[in-house]
C-alpha cells in the first residue's frame, strides 16, 4: 500500500482539536512573568530611567558584555547593523525594548512596566522612504551613509538596446504597503533555569529552535551545551517567528540570573508595533516590449524601507535581493539592469512574512504584462504567452536555475476552467446595467526548497540550507523520525510520516516526528521559504532507505534468504516470489535483543541518519480572480477564485489544499485590506486588530485549485515547495481584476492595499471619472 | 490590587469557586486560575475570538468579560467539547476537513461553532458564514472551516 498521495487526516489534530496543545504561553503557568518598557517615541536620546521602588528591573546597563543581535551579509555593499537587546543610550523606533521588569503575575508585571520612567530628548524621526532619502536626512544609524545598509545591483545583456528597439516602453512605480504576518499567536518565551544542571531550557514561540539557540548563546556567551531550545505547539509564524530576537536573548540572561522561570508572552500591540513588519516597497519598473508583446529588456529600481534594524539569520538585505534575483519570475527576460536597496528608518524591523518580496514582485509584473498589453492592444494572456519561459531548464538572468514546471500550462488551463470568452460577455452585460466586474491573471513560478547554495549566493555568515533526519526504530518496531526542520502548523509531521511509510514499509501510524526541540533532534534550520516538505522530506527519503536496507538485513538473515530477495511492505518482510515472511515488528525485536545474529547491522542498529541539501526547485502556478468592484462606495467582492498550481508529487494533497487556501487569503489580505500605518512621528496607528484589518470568513472566498503534475530531479521527493505560493500570486490576480473591472474610467493600480478610499480617490482623479 | 473576591460557576459540569482580583478577565481565570489553558488569547481586545468560550450556551469573547461577572454561570470550554475519547461532532469535521492547521484560533472557533450550532442547527450556508466571520484564523482561508461546520452540522441534524 503506498501512502503518498493519499489524503489521510492529520495526526497532529486531535490534541489540538481538545484544547490538550501546548502553546509557550500555556507552558508559563507559574513561572514570573517579565514585561518590556518599550520606547514610546521614534528616535531620540535616553536621558534616564527610573523604576519605582523595590521593582525587579532590567536595563542595559545591568546587561554587562551581552553581545547585540548583529546579522551579516559577508560582502562589501553591504553594512552590520548591531541591534542591542535593550535600548542603549538611544532609540531608534517605537516599540523598541528599553527596559524589562519581572513580577508574580502579567497585572503586575503591567502595572510596574507603566510606573517605569524614561526621559527622552526626542528627535525628529526619519519615517518614510523618501524622508530616509533625501538629501542631508538625518542618519538612522551613523554606520549607513545616507541611510542606506545595501546599494545593489546588476546590469546584464543588451539592456540599452532593448529599450532602442521598443515598440513601447511601460513605465510605472509600483508601492506595496507595510504588512504584519500577525500569526494568531504572537510571540512569546519562557526561559527557565535548572538549577541541578544549570542549564536554562528556553520555550519560544518560533520556527526555528537551533538558529535561536546557537545565537543566544553567542549573545550570552556561554556554550550552547548549557541551553535547550524547545518549539511547542507553535501558533502559526510565517516568517515573523524565523528571527532570534532581543526579548529571547533578555529572557535567558534574566532565568540564569535570577535562577528562576521567566516567562514573556507578547500582547497583539507588542506585536503589531514591535514585532516585525513585512513587505514596505516601492519599485520603479520599465518593461521594453516589442510590438508583438515580447519583452526585450527590464529595467528596475528596487527600494525597500527595513526599518531600524535588521534580523538574524537573513538579515535586512532579505528583501531587496530576493527581489533583485527573482524579479524576472516566469518570464523569459535576457536583459535585465537593476539597482536593489535597503534603506533603515526609525520604524519597526522587517523580516521576511511568505513570499518575502515575491508577492510586490510578482504583482509588480503582472501589472506590467497587463499594462503592456494594453498598450500594445494584445490580449493580455497572448503577452504573457509570448514572454513565459517554455524551455526547461533554464538559467535566469540572474543565475538561477529553473527546472521544469508548467508557466504556460497552468495558465491555459486557468483561462478555460473561468472561460474568459464567456467572462468577457458576462463583463459587457453588466457594464451596461452599471456594474463593474474585472478579471484578473497572475503567473508566477517560485523558488522553493533551496539549499546552502542559494543562501550561500547571498553571503550570509551564518548560511542555512540542508536539513538532517535521524530515524531510529524501536525494539517494538515503531520509528521515531527526529527532523531539524520545525513545523508550526503545516501538518509536516503527517507529510513526512506518510513519505517515511513508503520508503520503510510500514504504516504512518507507526512513525512518530519529533521536531522542536535541540536537545532531541539534530541540527538544522528550521521551517521557513517553503524548504520542509523538499528538504526534510528529502532527507526523509535517504534515511528511509538506509533503514529499510538495514531491516532487509535483519530479514534476509531471519528467513534465510539473500537481502536482494527481500521486500518490505505493509509491515511485512518477505521473500519475493515466496510465502515466506516475517513482521517488521518481529525483525525489530530480533535486532535489539538477538543482536548477535546481525553482525551486518551491529553498527548501526535500527538505526539511519541522512541529510539533503538540494539546490532548489521552482513550483509555479496561474491564479485568476473575478471581482466585482462597486464605483460608489470602492468596495471589492471577490466573486470567484482560481488557482492551478504545480508542486510535483503531492504527498498529501489535503494538506496542500490547505496551504494553498491559507495563502491566498493573506493574499487576498495584501491586495486588498493590511496596512501598518505611521504617522510621520514615527507613531502606529494600526496597533489592534480593529485597525489592522486581517480579512474574516465574509471577505475570502473559496478557492478552486486544479493540480498539475510536473516531476523534476531537481528534488530526489518529485515534491515541489507550496507554503508560499498562495500568497505570492493572489495580490497580482486581485489587483489586475480590479484595474480590469475599472477600465472603462482609464483607472491604472500600482498600488496595494487597494482600499476602497484609495479606489474613490483615483476614480475621483481618473481619465474619465463615472458621472 | 490584591483584594480578592470569591466567585463560583460551573465549566464543563464542574463547580468551581475560585478567589481573582475584579480586574481579572474571564479569560485570565479560565487559564490561570483553572487550569483550562485550552482557551486561547488572540488579541485581548475582542476582535480575534480565540477565545470565544460558552456562557449560559451563548458564545461570548472570555477577554472582554471580567470573571466576575462569571458569577452563578455555566461555563463551556474546549476542554468540555468532547464526551470522553468520543470527539463531537464538530471536532471531528474538523478533523475530516482539514479545518485547522496551527489550531490557535480553533478552540475559538469550535465553541463559536457550538453555541451557533446549538441555536440553530438548519441555520443556512450564508448566515454561518456570517456568524464564523466573528472569528479570525490567519492559517486556513476559511474554506475547511466553513466545511467542516457545514458538515458537522448535518451531522448535528440529524
Amino acid at each position: 500500500m503506498k501512502w503518498v498521495g493519499r489524503r489521510l487526516p492529520r495526526y497532529e489534530d486531535p490534541v489540538l482539536l481538545q484544547g490538550d496543545g501546548r502553546y509557550t504561553a500555556d507552558l508559563a503557568r507559574g513561572a514570573r512573568i517579565m514585561r518590556f518598557v518599550r520606547s514610546p517615541i521614534a528616535r531620540g536620546r535616553i536621558l534616564g530611567i527610573a523604576a519605582p521602588p523595590g521593582a525587579t528591573i532590567i536595563t542595559a546597563a545591568d546587561l554587562g558584555d551581552v553581545k547585540p543581535l548583529c546579522p551579516r551579509l559577508l560582502r562589501p555593499d553591504f553594512v552590520p547593523i548591531a541591534q542591542p537587546v535593550l535600548a542603549t543610550g538611544r532609540v531608534t523606533f517605537v516599540g523598541e525594548a528599553i527596559a524589562a521588569v519581572i513580577a508574580d503575575s502579567a497585572a503586575e508585571a503591567e502595572d510596574i512596566a507603566e510606573l517605569v520612567e524614561v526621559e527622552f530628548d526626542a528627535e525628529t524621526p526619519v519615517v518614510s522612504l523618501d524622508q530616509a532619502l533625501a538629501p542631508g536626512a538625518p542618519l538612522v544609524h551613523h554606520a549607513a551613509r545616507d541611510n542606506t545598509v545595501i546599494d545593489t545591483g546588476l546590469d546584464v545583456g543588451e539592456v540599452a538596446a532593448g529599450f532602442a528597439a521598443a515598440h513601447a516602453i511601460v513605465e510605472f512605480t509600483f508601492v506595496s504597503s507595510r504588512q504584519s504576518a500577525m500569526p494568531l499567536e504572537a510571540r512569546g518565551a519562557l526561559a527557565s533555569f535548572d538549577s541541578a544542571t544549570g542549564r536554562v531550557t528556553l520555550t519560544v514561540s518560533a520556527q526555528t529552535p537551533h538558529i535561536i539557540r546557537t545565537s543566544v548563546a553567542d549573545a550570552l556567551g556561554i556554550p550552547e551545551s548549557d541551553l535547550r531550545v524547545i518549539a511547542p505547539d507553535v501558533g502559526g509564524g510565517f516568517g515573523q517567528k524565523m528571527p532570534v530576537i532581543p526579548e529571547h536573548v533578555v529572557s535567558v540572561w534574566a532565568a540564569r540570573r535570577f535562577r528562576c522561570a521567566v516567562a514573556w508572552i507578547e500582547d497583539r500591540l507588542e506585536n503589531l508595533t514591535a514585532s516585525f513588519h513585512s513587505r514596505d516597497q516601492r519599485l520603479n519598473l520599465r518593461g521594453a516590449f516589442a510590438a508583438d508583446g515580447k519583452l526585450l529588456a527590464l529595467d528596475a529600481d528596487i527600494l525597500c524601507n527595513i526599518g531600524a534594524y535588521g534580523n538574524v539569520p537573513v538579515t535586512a538585505a532579505v528583501e531587496p535581493l530576493m527581489a533583485m534575483t527573482e524579479m524576472p519570475g516566469p518570464y523569459v527576460v535576457r536583459a535585465y539592469r537593476v539597482r536593489a536597496r535597503g534603506i533603515t528608518t526609525n520604524t519597526c524591523p522587517m523580516a521576511p512574512y511568505r513570499g518575502v518580496s515575491r508577492p510586490a514582485i510578482t504583482t509588480a509584473m503582472e501589472r506590467l504584462m497587463d499594462s503592456a498589453a494594453s498598450r500594445l492592444g494584445l490580449d493580455a494572456l497572448e503577452v504573457r504567452r509570448r514572454n513565459l519561459i517554455a524551455s526547461f531548464p533554464y538559467t535566469s538572468v540572474t543565475g538561477m536555475v529553473q527546472d521544469p514546471g508548467t508557466y504556460r500550462e497552468a495558465m491555459n488551463e486557468a483561462a478555460e476552467m473561468v472561460d474568459v470568452a464567456k467572462f468577457r460577455a458576462r463583463q459587457q452585460a453588466a457594464r451596461a446595467e452599471g456594474r463593474y466586474l474585472g478579471i484578473g491573471f497572475s503567473v508566477f513560478a517560485e523558488r522553493t526548497g533551496y539549499g546552502t547554495p542559494a543562501f550561500a549566493a547571498r553571503k550570509m555568515e551564518m548560511t542555512p540550507g540542508w536539513e538532517r533526519v535521524e530515524l531510529a526504530m524501536d525494539p517494538s518496531g515503531f520509528v521515531e523520525a527526529r527532523i531539524g526542520a520545525s513545523p508550526h502548523g503545516q501538518g509536516l509531521k503527517t507529510t513526512l510520516a506518510q513519505l517515511l511509510a513508503d520508503e520503510i514499509g510500514i504504516a504512518p501510524d507507526r512513525i512518530r516526528v519529533i521536531s522542536g526541540d535541540t536537545d532531541r533532534t539534530p541540527y538544522g534550520w528550521g521551517t521557513f521559504a517553503s524548504r520542509s516538505a523538499v528538504i526534510a522530506g528529502g532527507a526523509c527519503k535517504l534515511a528511509g532507505a538506509k533503514l529499510r536496507e538495514r531491516l532487509k538485513e535483519v530479514a534476509a538473515q531471519t528467513l534465510e534468504a539473500a537481502a536482494s530477495d527481500i521486500e518490505i511492505g505493509d509491515g511485512r518482510a518477505t521473500v519475493r516470489g515466496t510465502d515466506l515472511g516475517v513482521g517488521v515488528a518481529q525483525l525489530a525485536r530480533a535486532a535489539y535483543h538477538e543482536s548477535h545474529r546481525f553482525p551486518a547491522i551491529v553498527e548501526t542498529g535500527l538505526s539511519a541518519v541522512a541529510t539533503y541539501d538540494p539546490a532548489g526547485t521552482f513550483s509555479n502556478a496561474c491564479h485568476v480572480g473575478i471581482v466585482e468592484v462597486d464605483i460608489a462606495t470602492g468596495q471589492v467582492k471577490i466573486e470567484r477564485f482560481v488557482v492551478v498550481e504545480d508542486a510535483g508529487i503531492l504527498i498529501n494533497p489535503t494538506i496542500v489544499e490547505g496551504q494553498i487556501h491559507g495563502g491566498v487569503a493573506q493574499g487576498i489580505a495584501n491586495a486588498l485590506y493590511e496596512q501598518i500605518v505611521y504617522d510621520e512621528g514615527g507613531n502606529i496607528l494600526t496597533g489592534s486588530l480593529a485597525d489592522y484589518l486581517a480579512p474574516t470568513m465574509a471577505e475570502i472566498p473559496n478557492v478552486e485549485i486544479h493540480h498539475l503534475e510536473t516531476i523534476t530531479d531537481a528534488s530526489i521527493t518529485g515534491v515541489k515547495g507550496v507554503g508560499e505560493g498562495g500568497a505570492i500570486g493572489a495580490p497580482g490576480a486581485v489587483l489586475n481584476a480590479v484595474t480590469d473591472a475599472l477600465r472603462p474610467f482609464g483607472v491604472e493600480i500600482y498600488e496595494m492595499p487597494i482600499t476602497p478610499q484609495r479606489i474613490m480617490q483615483l476614480l475621483r482623479d481618473c481619465p474619465s471619472p463615472p458621472s | 490590587m490584591s483584594d480578592k473576591i470569591e466567585i463560583s460557576f460551573t465549566v464543563n459540569g464542574e463547580e468551581r469557586t475560585i478567589a481573582v482580583e475584579p480586574r481579572r478577565t474571564l479569560a485570565d481565570a479560565l487559564r490561570e486560575d483553572c487550569g483550562l489553558t485550552g482557551t486561547h488569547l488572540g488579541c485581548e481586545h475582542g476582535v480575534c475570538g480565540a477565545c470565544t468560550v460558552l456562557l449560559d450556551d451563548a458564545p461570548v469573547r472570555s477577554c472582554l468579560m471580567f470573571a466576575v461577572q462569571a458569577e452563578g454561570a455555566k461555563l463551556r470550554t474546549i476542554e468540555g467539547l468532547a464526551d470522553g475519547d468520543k470527539l463531537h461532532p464538530l471536532q471531528q469535521a474538523f478533523w475530516d476537513h482539514h479545518g485547522l492547521q496551527c489550531g490557535f484560533c480553533t478552540p475559538g472557533f469550535l465553541m463559536l461553532a457550538v453555541g451557533v450550532l446549538e441555536r440553530d442547527p438548519h441555520i443556512g450556508a450564508a448566515e454561518l458564514r456570517e456568524a464564523l466571520s466573528s472569528n479570525l484564523c490567519r492559517c486556513t482561508g476559511y474554506q475547511n472551516i466553513l466545511k467542516s461546520v457545514l458538515a458537522a452540522a448535518a451531522v448535528m441534524r440529524k
